[in-house]
């Protein structure tokens, strides 16, 4: 019942916030800000949580379509809820950014922005296949709104090609499903859209490699990895701050979290045969993007790229599929959720102060601006992998644990890390160091972080922080998810014996 | 006492983080208390736990104060193991740490980024002290990569220039070439021996792995990657001499005295490795040989006072290196605490010298300076005696012994002796030419300026030279680290090497003596000749090294980065909606409304069908 609660707050909230504009256009965000912390708290309350028998720490399974098998199953185990909880924490911080900087039909704007994470908690709970596909549209459309209404210059062409991008591999995971579910039909004579149920479908290794691709393709252009991933630079430089925290931060991770929860252990056999295929775009994302990432002017591109890259960790450490790799894995997107979110942030507040996202007019701003550049400083480091910070441990363990499944990937993708310090200290380089320029901007909004700004960045440093220093609050909690996960698919390969 | 060891990375932490916290809002005196005050506590805390360990006669202390992460067999934690070789380190780090924190309250006093400094500073120390302390390697990497970022932060301390960014780019990026290859060889090794613990993992490769096997052999070299990157030996030596941008306390703590000897630390640290890997470890010593006698050779060429003691530091530490690989694991520890001495000194004196000239880097617009800079001359007196290894001096002992054990190896030890010699002679050129030509002769501008000391300054300078002169007769308590396998004492070599060795160094500060003092030779005559000036050309850029990785690594990537800046992927994209966009407009211009177009079509079309269906 919690996990409705959550999400109808956040639906309900949306249309609230909406309806609120009439009264005043301040209202949205105060309702916006109130519904995320109320479902932030409600989410604290499972963190922890003993998952019992079934795994699952909380579950409701209701009737919907029962002709076609279609129920409304949510369900949340340890990684749901760290999913989960991030998600808020985002929304929150996606608030805040947006706080001032969106002016326009606030309205519709916070009443999309929590419709979005209404769509994402239901992504990560839903354990009806047919539901599940239901959120992720969910979680798609309000976002497009939120780029083609309230992005920059250019903000229709990104729109229109995020959109197509996650509609037509969308489409495609939709007829894994549906097949999946027609193959369950042949073989147990009912239709059930059932995660659980279909855990059981057994099917020729063709088809099954089939099925895998379109859950595939779908999961890795949310992800996004190459060779999918070119939306993602459009969309992050033309949306609104606020969507990019939500793009970088939590968008991305249900294409990790889709791969983790269905398209392996639906698939074991396929997707181990698969594995070196996936793990080497994994390793290519990781070196082309950072490459790529390095040759950017367009601050946003930039950090876009190197989103990419980084998630190529995660899907190295998923191929991988060992305990350590996926703990890498989980942790990686959690640290790259803030730390991309904050690096967003900073150049959405950027632009939001000299109005331009071109590098090359930007230079010497710690002189003017300390603050701020200390924090870019602060989550460039944490992006390049220091120890001491979140992102070192995820990479770290993702790929110490892909170095027994793949030797010479691993170490191809640990190139990555060299690459990821030409990145960011060129970045550090080009926006901060160097003697002060304004001559190509009018400078005189470029102000240093306001004290709502400092809470916020403050907020995720102690995260990261905390991630590096002490990571086994959050590695206990995906833990047994992880060992029963392994252990499934232990099974299945163990009886293929693979 | 020893409980307390976490204390001695959390004092200098906390100066960083109350400086940061601060955000430079505290008068400079409040600043220098925090920033020199906390090491200066570090320093007492390891003096007192030295004290008990060495009464205690144990071997070793362990203090775990919490699990960093336990993902299956990985348990990493914050653990400090400290033993004779980690107290020798923490004693260095804080000892000479804290005399050049102590320096520098008076060296930046009028620098405006005073807080920014020592906090930065604070988080160095801080995290070498873990580097060396660290039981596990996942800890030493999480030192090993701090002092990277603070050695990067510090280097372009001073941003406005871009140059200096410049340098710290390529310091941390070439360092980070080595930290990746280490890192790969942490993952071999836990994937390997399941552990990363470096006692338990030592232990287990002594046992599972035999003598030159291939995994021992790829995992030392691995760590060898690491090590060659962080202490600045070939090949990835090139960013020590450009790290020099950085305030001068910072080349003598970071790029002298502490950071840069953590290759050597790593691979004294791991020695048992590296016996199982009798090649590789013959390959350090190789590595130590070529680089120290190519920076020898750089060295006298050079016309700015701190570069020509970067290339004597990557000159040492390549002396360091050649005594690990003849496997004098103690004499390379004893010779990285005596170079921590006298480089700690030179680099502080160079300091003042270039402070009391307003910035003057260039040797040959200084000259006659002995009274005016009287501090620095004595400083510079000792601290190149010692470097020369002048008998008696600090660095006569460690270079002797590290020299001895190398002819006391079978093979190709009178090779590596007899390059070790050259190379020491060389040293004597150097480090004179650069006496000679600075405090001697003909007193050149800058005559009215005073040397700026003060107490802040002076005192350093005086404990150095006193431990650069006597820091021989210390003895370091690492036997019991290297307890097996070490080439031990009993040096019975001939007096007439033994005469050699002293006398070469004196040859080479007489040669010095002869081109610089006296002007018996003249430096003009030799470099009219032309191979003579071409070799100098050549020594001088460094042998080259920086433009042939420019030209092998920069350059492509550079090229790769601009051709490709707009993704070709995204054309791919891209030219999937043209073709949908020219198939649309193709099929729209069918639509043309004329009855005539439509007609026919319908006929073609009908007679298409019937062609069909008769052929079929």
């Amino acid at each position: 019942m919690i996990l409705v609660v959550l999400i109808s707050i956040l639906f309900f909230g949306g249309v609230l916030a909406w309806l609120s504009e009439g009264l005043d256009s301040k209202y949205p965000r105060v309702i916006a800000l109130t519904a995320v912390v109320i479902d932030l708290l409600v989410m604290l309350t499972l963190v922890g949580a003993d998952a019992g028998d079934s795994g699952w720490i909380v579950q409701l399974n209701a009737q919907w379509m029962p002709r076609f098998g279609i129920s409304f199953y949510l369900a949340a185990d340890g990684l749901s809820v760290l999913m989960m909880v991030l998600t808020a924490f985002l929304g929150a911080v996606a608030i805040g950014s947006a706080w001032d900087e969106i002016t326009e039909k606030t309205g519709f704007f916070y009443f999309n922005l929590l419709w979005t994470l209404a769509g994402v908690i239901g992504v990560f709970t839903a354990l009806d296949l047919f539901l599940f596909f239901f959120f992720w549209e969910v979680m798609l459309i309000p976002m497009y709104f939120i780029i083609a209404i309230w992005g920059h210059e250019n903000k229709n062409y990104a729109a229109m090609k995020f959109f197509i991008f996650t509609q037509v591999t969308g489409m495609l995971m939709l007829i894994s499903i549906l097949a999946l579910t027609y193959f369950h039909y042949l073989q147990f004579g009912w239709f059930s859209f059932d995660y659980v149920d279909l855990l059981k479908v057994n099917t020729s290794s063709a088809i099954e490699m089939w099925i895998m691709l379109g859950f595939f393709v779908s999961f890795s252009t949310k992800l996004p990895s190459f060779p999918f991933h070119s939306w993602l630079p459009d969309a992050h430089s033309q949306a609104p701050t606020a969507g990019s925290v939500i793009l970088a931060g939590v968008l991305l991770k249900t294409g990790a979290y889709g791969l983790i929860r269905f398209a392996i252990p639906l698939f074991p056999e396929a997707s181990m045969t698969f594995a070196p295929f996936a793990m080497t775009l994994a390793v290519i994302s990781i070196l082309y993007c950072a490459k790529v990432a390095f040759a950017q002017t367009d601050i946003k591109r930039l950090i876009a790229y190197t989103s990419v890259s980084h998630m190529g960790f995660v899907l190295l450490g998923i191929y991988a599929w060992s305990e350590q790799a996926l703990q890498g894995a989980v942790m990686t997107m959690l640290a790259h959720g803030l730390s991309a979110a904050a690096l967003f942030m900073l150049a959405g507040g950027l632009q939001h102060r000299i109005h331009t996202r071109d590098m090359d007019h930007m230079g010497g701003f710690w002189a003017k601006v300390p603050r701020l550049s200390f924090v870019a400083l602060f989550f460039s480091v944490a992006a390049l992998g220091m120890p001491g910070l979140g992102n070192f441990v995820g990479e770290f363990l993702a790929l110490l644990g892909a170095f027994k499944a793949n030797i010479g990937l691993t170490v191809a993708a640990a190139f990555g890390l060299i690459f990821a310090s030409v990145y960011s200290l060129w970045v550090i380089q080009k926006v901060f160091h160097g003697a002060y320029r304004n001559s190509d901007f009018d400078d005189s909004n470029l102000h240093d972080l306001s004290r709502r700004e400092m809470f916020y960045f403050c907020a995720m440093m102690i995260g990261l922080i905390w991630m590096g220093m002490y990571p086994q609050s959050f590695l206990d909690l995906s833990a047994e998810t992880i060992a029963q996960l392994l252990n499934e698919t232990g099974q299945v390969l163990f009886a293929v014996g693979l | 006492m020893q409980d307390l060891i976490w204390l001695l990375p959390t004092f200098p932490l906390l100066g960083f983080l109350s400086l940061v916290l601060t955000s430079g809002n505290l008068p400079k005196k409040a600043v220098a208390v925090i920033g020199a005050g906390s090491i200066g506590l570090s320093f007492i805390t390891a003096a007192l736990i030295a004290l008990e360990f060495l009464g205690s006669g144990e071997t070793h202390f362990i203090l775990e104060v919490w699990t960093w992460m336990a993902v299956g067999e990985l348990t990493p934690g914050f653990s400090f193991y400290l033993d004779g070789l980690s107290l020798v380190m923490m004693l260095v780090i804080t000892g000479v740490g804290f005399l050049i924190h102590l320096y520098s309250t008076g060296f930046m006093l009028d620098d405006p980024s005073y807080s920014r400094f020592f906090s930065y500073m604070n988080l160095f120390v801080a995290s070498m002290l873990m580097l060396v302390l660290a039981d596990n390697l996942v800890l030493l990497y999480l030192g090993w990569e701090g002092v990277g970022l603070c050695s990067y932060l510090l280097i372009g301390f001073w941003y406005e220039k871009p140059e200096n960014g410049y340098a710290a780019r390529k310091a941390f990026v070439t360092t980070r070439v080595g930290d990746t290859s280490m890192a790969i060889g942490l993952f071999l090794l836990f994937a390997q021996l399941g552990t990363l613990n470096i006692q338990d993992m030592l232990h287990a490769a002594e046992t599972e792995w035999a003598v030159g096997s291939g995994l021992a052999v790829a995992a030392s070299l691995l760590l060898l990657g690491g090590a060659v990157g962080k202490s600045a030996q070939l090949p990835l030596q090139t960013w020590l001499p450009d790290a020099m941008a950085g305030p001068t306390p910072i080349s003598a703590l970071i790029h002298a005295a502490t950071m840069v000897t953590a290759g050597v630390y790593l691979i004294a640290r791991t020695h048992v490795l590296f016996e199982l890997a009798p090649s590789v470890q013959l390959l350090v010593a190789w590595i130590g040989l070529i680089t120290l006698l190519m920076a020898g050779f750089t060295a006298m060429t050079q016309h700015d006072i701190k570069r020509i003691l970067a290339y004597s530091t990557v000159s040492q530490i390549g002396y360091m290196f050649l005594g690990l690989g003849v496997g004098a694991w103690s004499a390379s520890v004893f010779h990285l605490m005596t170079h921590a001495f006298f480089k700690a000194l030179l680099f502080l004196a160079a300091g003042t010298v270039i402070h009391s000239l307003h910035h003057e880097h260039d040797i040959f617009k200084m000259g006659g300076k002995r009274k005016q800079l009287p501090i620095a001359f004595a400083s510079f007196m000792i601290g190149s005696l010692a470097l020369a290894a002048f008998p008696f001096t600090s660095g006569y002992f460690s270079k002797d012994e590290i020299l001895i054990a190398a002819l006391e190896m079978e093979g190709p030890g009178m090779l590596l002796w007899m390059g070790g010699v050259l190379g020491a002679f060389l040293t004597g050129i150097y480090s004179f030419r650069l006496v000679f030509v600075v405090f001697f002769g003909q007193s050149k501008g800058h005559h009215e300026e005073r040397e700026v000391t003060g107490f802040s300054m002076a005192t350093p300078l005086i404990i150095l030279m006193v431990l650069a002169l006597f820091g021989g007769w210390i003895q370091i308590p690492v036997d019991a680290v290297f307890s097996h396998g070490e080439v031990h004492e009993e040096h019975h070599i001939s007096g007439f090497l033994h005469v050699v060795m002293i006398a070469v160094p004196l040859l080479g500060i007489g040669l010095a003596y002869l081109f610089y003092m006296s002007k018996t030779f003249s430096v003009e005559k030799l470099m009219a000749k032309p191979i003579a000036a071409a070799l100098h050309r050549f020594w001088f850029s460094g042998w080259g090294m920086d433009a042939l990785y420019d030209l092998l690594f920069v350059k492509p990537f550079l090229f790769l980065a601009r051709i490709n800046k707009k993704d070709f992927i995204d054309a791919i994209y891209a030219s999937l909606v043209e073709i949908s966009r020219v198939v649309h407009g193709m099929l729209a211009r069918t639509q043309t409304g004329q009855l005539r177009w439509y007609t026919m079509s319908i006929a073609a079309g009908v007679v298409l069908l019937i062609a069909v269906g008769v052929l079929l």
